[in-house]
């Protein structure tokens, strides 16, 4: 079966920098796969280049089988199967929490407004920020924003979602309840990218570890065997600086 | 004085009208003209920045009396037949001022975060919608005071057209001299006629900014 994600051979320079070199990354439907590495190692990069919002240099990114389009209606319509839950959460900021889940059905996918908001009042329930549907997003903590978020791009029914460090700007109190929620997704078989630094996380629902570092995969490992025995060096330090602090 | 006003305001009402078709013509092509222009400097396709940027700094460059004439005499020589002067004058005014709304567009436009389009993007709006839907509705809010004083240039801009034999405020007084009048008394109405349009913008903006205050 041919793979939901695929990247191959992808490089990245900008200008001088090396950011992504000879990436190659296969994603079957229903798998979760976590992108983890230090900081300046090119896994955002590498996660916001597949829907397009960086472009690659050289090399091909699939989705389902079709290579992703240049700029225009073409990849519009892709990005509307790509899910994308940013680290600034990225709420549009003049409209409502409902209003921000129902933006994309309504106009992309053509709902009418009632049903949009059928769903997305379903969708609001499912993440547990249902009551706050008429608030816009200032009013809410970071975690519920964060997870309006997630009902944002989950009403647009994608067949995959890119998690570009979804927790790295919330309160420590708040994480959890942003991971439960992306744990509930990954049971329910959705296929995720999601580039984290919780490793409970990673535990808990990946079913592979990528780990990145200088702009390279450097380590493919399922969860368990790559946080209790990494092979490279380079993994080895990552991970005792992650618990000796 | 009262009577340089009073004594004439069927030729006040004339120049009155000359100025408000003048604004309100030259206006509403700009706004439509310089929020596709302000688009284009933002838009992911080359050749629109370039076309967007070539006319902000052609026409931005030149003065507006030059403008004006290329307009009196040159599109006589294109076109057959008789020329409608308020008419160029009104494209003029707002071909010009376009470059002006549309910088101050493009000014609104950097103030919304990108992630805001990064996440419109990302549900799989196109490039129009990105920015109806997201960043004109935020850019709009932090551009109203600039905008303003945009269209209060513009304004006073129409004045321009009275050396293009367009009847306006700005030419009234030539007008008067024929009928007799003192030129000063005359100008003194025109200035007082003009603080008072100007208020009635501050007041507009003041309205605006209120009601598209951001919602926290």
């Amino acid at each position: 079966m041919q793979p939901l994600v695929e990247l191959e051979h992808v490089e990245k320079h900008y200008g001088e920098f090396h950011a992504l070199k000879d990436i190659n990354l296969a994603v079957e439907q229903g798998q979760v796969v976590v992108v983890i590495g230090p900081s300046g190692s090119g896994k955002s990069t590498l996660c916001r280049s597949i829907n397009r919002l960086e472009t690659i240099t050289s090399g091909s990114i699939t989705i389902d089988g079709k290579e992703l389009p240049a700029e225009g209606k073409a990849l519009a319509r892709l990005r509307a199967d790509v899910g994308m839950v940013f680290q600034s959460f990225n709420l549009f900021a003049h409209k409502t929490i409902l209003e921000n889940v129902t933006l994309g059905p309504i106009k992309v996918r053509g709902l009418s407004k009632r049903e949009a908001e059928q769903e997305a009042r379903a969708l609001l329930d499912r993440v547990g920020v249902g009551h706050q549907a008429d608030k816009y997003p200032a009013q809410l903590s970071g975690g519920q924003q964060q997870r309006v978020a997630i009902a944002r791009s989950l009403a647009m029914k994608p067949k995959v979602m890119l998690f570009d460090e979804p927790t790295s700007a919330l309160d420590p109190e708040m994480i959890n309840e942003v991971l439960d929620v992306m744990v509930g997704l990954a049971k329910e078989g959705m296929t995720m990218i999601v580039v984290t630094h919780e490793m409970g996380f990673a535990r808990k629902a990946a079913d592979r570890v990528v780990f990145m570092a200088d702009g390279e995969i450097v380590e493919e490992a399922v969860p368990e065997e790559f946080f209790t025995n990494p092979r490279t060096p380079r993994a080895k330090d990552f991970l005792s600086k992650l618990i000796t602090h | 004085m009262l009577d340089a006003l009073f004594g004439h305001l069927d030729l006040w009402g004339q120049a009155l009208w000359g100025t408000v078709v003048l604004f309100f013509g030259g206006g509403a092509i700009a706004l439509v003209l310089g929020v596709i222009v302000g688009g284009m400097r933002v838009s992911p396709v080359p050749i629109a920045r370039a076309v967007g940027t070539v006319y902000v700094n052609l026409v931005r460059n030149t003065p507006l009396t030059l403008i004006f004439f290329l307009f009196a005499f040159g599109v006589p020589v294109l076109v057959e037949g008789d020329v409608d002067f308020l008419g160029l004058a009104v494209w003029a005014l707002g071909l010009y001022t376009a470059t002006y709304v549309a910088e101050t567009m493009r000014a609104g436009i950097n103030t919304v975060p990108v992630g805001q389009a990064e996440a419109a993007r990302a549900i799989g709006l196109p490039f129009g919608q990105v920015m109806s839907l997201v960043i004109l509705p935020q850019a709009m809010r932090a551009v109203i005071p600039p905008m303003m004083s945009v269209f209060i240039a513009l304004l006073k801009n129409t004045t321009v057209a009275a050396g293009f034999s367009v009847l306006n405020l700005g030419s009234i007084r030539a007008y008067m001299s024929e009928r007799g009048e003192n030129a000063m008394d005359v100008l003194l109405w025109v200035a007082i006629i003009f603080v008072a349009l100007v208020m009635l913008l501050t007041l507009l903006q003041s309205q605006l900014e209120r009601r598209w205050k951001v919602a926290r």
